[in-house]
């Protein structure tokens, strides 16, 4: 590295890295430089000009967001030429600028008002009608109904093109007549797009689901950890009395940076949905009653009993999502044990469980986050990256744009917006398949012997492109994503990753479907013992009883047509949910239990870092924190040891922060790598299922969220084939199909996309059109509908 | 979208460029497009995002930037009258006037045979011929005079 730079600023000596700016050094010193355009994680536009600086030996003042720093220079920041200079640029910025800060949603949080206060003059030399600019449509998120403030700073823009990947935004026009806009007729679709609204600097672009409904100066803020994916991105929830009014991001570079993705920004909304469960409910004569806590526990403690005493304790089984606290699966699984039974589990979308038992640790993502950045070979396997894990997609976006090399192989053709070196897709069938093909053109390029079960397989062109990136690196990593977490041979997918990593030398790591994918196993909320039944096979043979935790089995589960025979088969169900669901149709016994935001608990995110966070507002109606709930109705059953006083004791039990890297390891043995001919496949004529989990359905309180239900990714799910595929079967887009699947079936609109795989047909899970459905994989056939 | 020809045209311009730097020909393929069709609609705007791989609002911003793409319907003749500083000051605001009482018709607007749309135009770069008017984007007049800009309208049928 070359020397640094030693410069003053103020009389202040500093000193930088070549390549840093003016407003670099200044803000190394603390020093305030007032800027619009200027932020530190976009490119530099320099189009403010609020930055102006005085300069030693320069004749003009410069800006010091574009101002390179050179050793010995002098810079002033508030001599009397730079302030004249940003007044100067003040008073043009508002001659423009409407006066309507009392209307205004970003007043009190405006960087235009504030920098006014030391910049501005209190009263305007302008006596001309001000320009105005008309209001623009950009979705469901974003609210530009007042285009009028807009200072074209153009970060708005510029946070489409580099941080989201695509510019959905745009200057039109030129000087005074320029204006943001979308595309005609176009919306703001990027699942980033809320980030827009914190860095406009002024109240151009504000919430649209927030608008007018709070001053933030009447907010009260509270530290809180997302608890939809698996990154567990720091948040501000800020709410007014008893309600969550909105979420922003709290910065933390190791994770989320300053961004947060659309799904926890907005999903707040759903904590305050219609159908929040307010009231224990129990089951009499057939029809659900509301009780109070005492008698609802105690109904539920003697319908469990009773099941395990009539027909044993395996005839229990605990499903809890992934979405729940540490605390609650930790004391979820204490309570089932408790009861004798070990069907736990909290996997709920998986498929394949036959690497229990066979790994080394708790599969995570390998390393930090943060060291994303510092890969440069990636290969990801099955993962539908921007909407399973919107700000892991933007360190690979990031990375692609330095000199990572991402490869990509997937069952679907989703543009990751992020430039790929080599795509591949293939049907999922073929994963393994694909897999074992990259294996064997790695070993190859290596001059290594392939691995037992790989032995007469071909290579092909995209594999040995990719084998070709991965060797070529100093730093590789094979990440597995959600689809190969949750594919009928997800050990097998395991294994052949770890074969490939093996043999180039590269780490393995899971991105990790859902907040406490790790946590849940910390909390061991998995099944034991020899006999302990986990996801799958709890709903395969169904139970006699389940206990729910925060789940809606029709959406969350792998096989959502199953696991509702199952729990509407069972003879109790007792489900802890914060919303009514459809436990009101099945459920012997319903606790409210509190969302994240109305209890303290903690996520363990994909990197194995455990974040605690407390309550932010009071539990709506009689809902209760689940940790409590869980504690009640043990002591209720005799089980002994949940004499905790607190979130933070569960916790502690459950897992020390020391303890965990020790546990995380994704090594896994003992898995056959050959698959045989065939298997998967589906019957010569039907087709094969791709689901994909839609962002904004994966988990329950998201669901409810109706901003974001009111976005492109939120539409009605479609069926969507290979123009050829299609053809085969008489079928055109548009066409109205009825896909089949065992018995259940969906009808939906007929998509074409040329790049997915052929005899496949790709449908969503998770939305409630296709909870009739079965496993995510698998056969399914379709025929025009009507 | 376009024809056959345009796309000739095009496909030449793009070729001037690296591979992955297609959209730097986005200037030469609007003007291509709007040759053939008149005008650039949001369609037209699209296809060009698509054929050099850039987002269509950015095809949106240049279209926007630069006066000599139409972005709706224009008569026949596309009459462009410099109106800044030197031009104003050599008898433009006296042509503007002229045009206007003789068309019917205002800045940004077409006569109602469709034969001529009246636009405002930012300085050519030809000052010392001042007052300056470019025809149809291609072709520039001299000292628009009100006689002289009589004689043009009356050749231009
Ligand atoms: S809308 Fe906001 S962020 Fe975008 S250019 Fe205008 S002021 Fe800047
Ligand atoms: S912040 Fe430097 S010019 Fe805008
Ligand atoms: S001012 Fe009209 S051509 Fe220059």
């Amino acid at each position: 590295m070359s020397a640094m730079l030693k410069l003053e600023v103020d009389g202040r000596e500093v000193e930088v890295p070549p390549g840093s700016t003016v407003m670099d050094a200044a803000t190394q010193l603390g020093i305030f430089v007032p800027h619009f355009c200027y932020h530190k994680k976009l490119s530099i536009a320099a189009n403010c000009r609020m930055c102006l600086v005085h300069v030693e030996k320069a004749p003009k003042p410069l800006p010091a967001c574009a101002t390179p720093a050179t050793e010995g220079m002098k810079v002033w920041t508030q001599s009397a030429q730079a302030k004249q200079a940003q007044n100067g640029v003040m008073e043009l910025l508002l001659i423009n600028h409407p006066l309507d800060c009392p209307i205004c949603d970003q007043g009190g949080e405006c960087q235009l008002q504030d920098i006014a206060v030391g910049y501005g003059a209190s009263e305007s030399r302008y006596t001309e009608p001000k320009r105005v600019v008309m209001h623009k449509s950009m979705g469901a998120l974003i609210s530009a109904e007042e285009m009028t403030r807009c200072i074209h700073c153009t970060r708005c823009v510029r946070f489409g093109q580099e941080i989201a990947g695509v510019m959905e935004l745009g200057m039109i026009g030129r000087g005074e007549h320029s204006e943001i806009v979308a595309f005609v007729g176009k919306s703001v679709d990027s699942e980033l797009s809320g980030n827009m609204i914190d860095i406009c600097p002024v109240g151009a672009l504000t919430s649209k689901p927030f608008r007018y409904s709070a001053r933030t100066w009447e907010l009260s803020r509270r530290k809180s950890v997302a608890p939809h994916d698996s990154l567990g991105s720091n948040l501000i929830v800020q709410s007014k009395g008893s309600t969550v009014m909105r979420v922003v991001p709290l910065e933390n570079e190791d994770l989320n940076e300053c961004w947060i993705s659309d799904r926890d920004r907005f999903s707040y909304e759903g904590l305050n949905a219609p159908d929040r469960l307010t009231q224990p409910m129990i089951r009499q004569g057939g029809t659900l009653k509301e009780v109070d806590w005492q008698t609802a526990l105690e109904h539920a403690a003697k319908l469990l009993s009773d099941v395990r005493d009539q027909h044993g304790a395996a005839a229990l089984g605990l499903l809890a999502s992934p979405q729940s606290t540490l605390e609650e699966l930790h004391l979820a699984q204490q309570l089932m044990r408790g009861l004798g039974s070990e069907n736990i589990d909290f996997r709920l979308r998986q498929r394949d469980f036959s690497a229990d038992g066979k790994r080394s640790g708790i599969p995570w993502l390998g390393m930090k986050v943060a060291d994303i950045g510092r890969l440069d070979r990636v290969l990801i396997i099955g993962s539908y990256l921007r909407k399973d894990h919107p700000l892991l997609a933007n360190r690979f976006r990031q990375a692609a744009k330095r000199n990572q090399e991402v490869n990509l192989v997937h069952v679907a053709s989703d543009d990751p917006l992020i430039k790929l070196k080599t795509k591949l897709v293939v049907a999922p069938s073929d994963l393994p398949a694909a897999l074992s093909r990259i294996v064997a053109a790695v070993a190859e390029l290596k001059k290594l012997p392939r691995p037992a079960g790989i032995t007469n397989l071909a290579i092909d062109e995209p594999s040995r492109a990719i084998a070709g990136s991965l060797v070529s690196g100093g730093s590789t990593a094979i990440f597995l994503g959600s689809t190969a977490e949750q594919h009928p041979e997800a050990a097998r997918l395991h294994a052949l990753a770890q074969e490939i990593a093996l043999l180039c030398g590269a780490k393995v790591g899971f991105f990790g479907t859902a907040a406490n994918s790790v946590g849940g196993y910390l909390a061991n909320c998995v099944p034991g013992g020899a006999k302990g039944l986990n996801a799958r096979a709890m709903l395969e043979a169904p139970r006699k009883a389940y206990v729910l935790l925060n789940l809606e089995p029709e959406l969350d589960c792998h096989d959502p047509a199953a696991a509702m025979r199952a729990v509407k088969s069972a003879d109790c169900v007792v489900a802890l949910s914060s919303f009514r669901t459809r436990a009101t149709e099945y459920a012997q016994v319903l606790l409210p239990v509190a969302p994240f935001t109305e209890t303290s608990g903690s996520f363990v995110n994909t990197e194995g870092i455990r974040q605690s966070f407390n309550a932010v507002v009071k539990p709506l109606g009689e809902a209760r924190p689940a940790w409590k709930v869980l504690r009640v109705l043990a002591n209720n059953l005799g089980i002994p040891g949940f004499d905790f006083d607190s979130s933070e004791s569960v916790r502690d039990v459950a897992c020390r922060t020391a303890d965990i890297p020790a546990r995380l390891d994704n090594g896994i043995s003992g898995i056959d790598l050959a698959t045989a001919a065939g298997a998967n496949q589906p019957a010569s004529n039907a087709l094969e299922r791709i689901a994909d989990v839609p962002i904004y359905f994966a988990d329950a309180i998201v669901r409810r969220a109706e901003s974001l239900q009111q976005t492109k990714d939120s539409r009605e799910p479609r069926a969507t084939m290979s123009p050829a595929t299609a053809a085969k079967l008489g079928l055109s887009s548009g066409d109205s199909v009825r896909v089949r699947q065992g018995d259940g079936e969906a009808v939906v609109v007929l998509n074409l996309d040329e790049e997915l795989p052929q005899n496949c047909v790709r449908l969503a899970t998770a939305h409630p059109a296709c909870s009739g459905l079965g496993p995510m994989f698998g056969e399914v056939s379709v025929e025009r509908a009507g | 979208m376009l024809n056959a020809q345009s796309l000739k045209i095009i496909d030449k311009a793009v070729a001037k460029y690296p591979p992955d730097q297609k959209q730097s020909a986005v200037m030469a393929a609007l003007a291509v497009a709007q040759d053939e069709k008149g005008w650039l609609s949001p369609e037209v705007m699209d296809f060009v995002a698509s054929y050099l791989d850039m987002p269509p609002v950015a095809v949106y911003e240049v279209a926007t930037f630069y006066g000599m793409y139409n972005l709706s319907p224009v008569g026949k003749y596309k009459l462009c009258l410099c109106t800044n500083l030197p031009c104003a000051l050599s008898g433009a605001v006296e042509a503007a006037e002229h045009l206007k009482k003789k068309l019917g018709v205002d800045f940004n607007e077409t006569t109602a045979d469709g034969r001529f749309t009246l636009k405002e135009g930012e300085c050519f770069g030809a000052c010392g011929d001042a007052p300056v008017m470019l025809v149809n984007n291609k072709r520039m007049e001299s000292f628009m005079t009100p006689e002289s800009l009589d004689k043009l309208l009356a050749e231009l049928k």
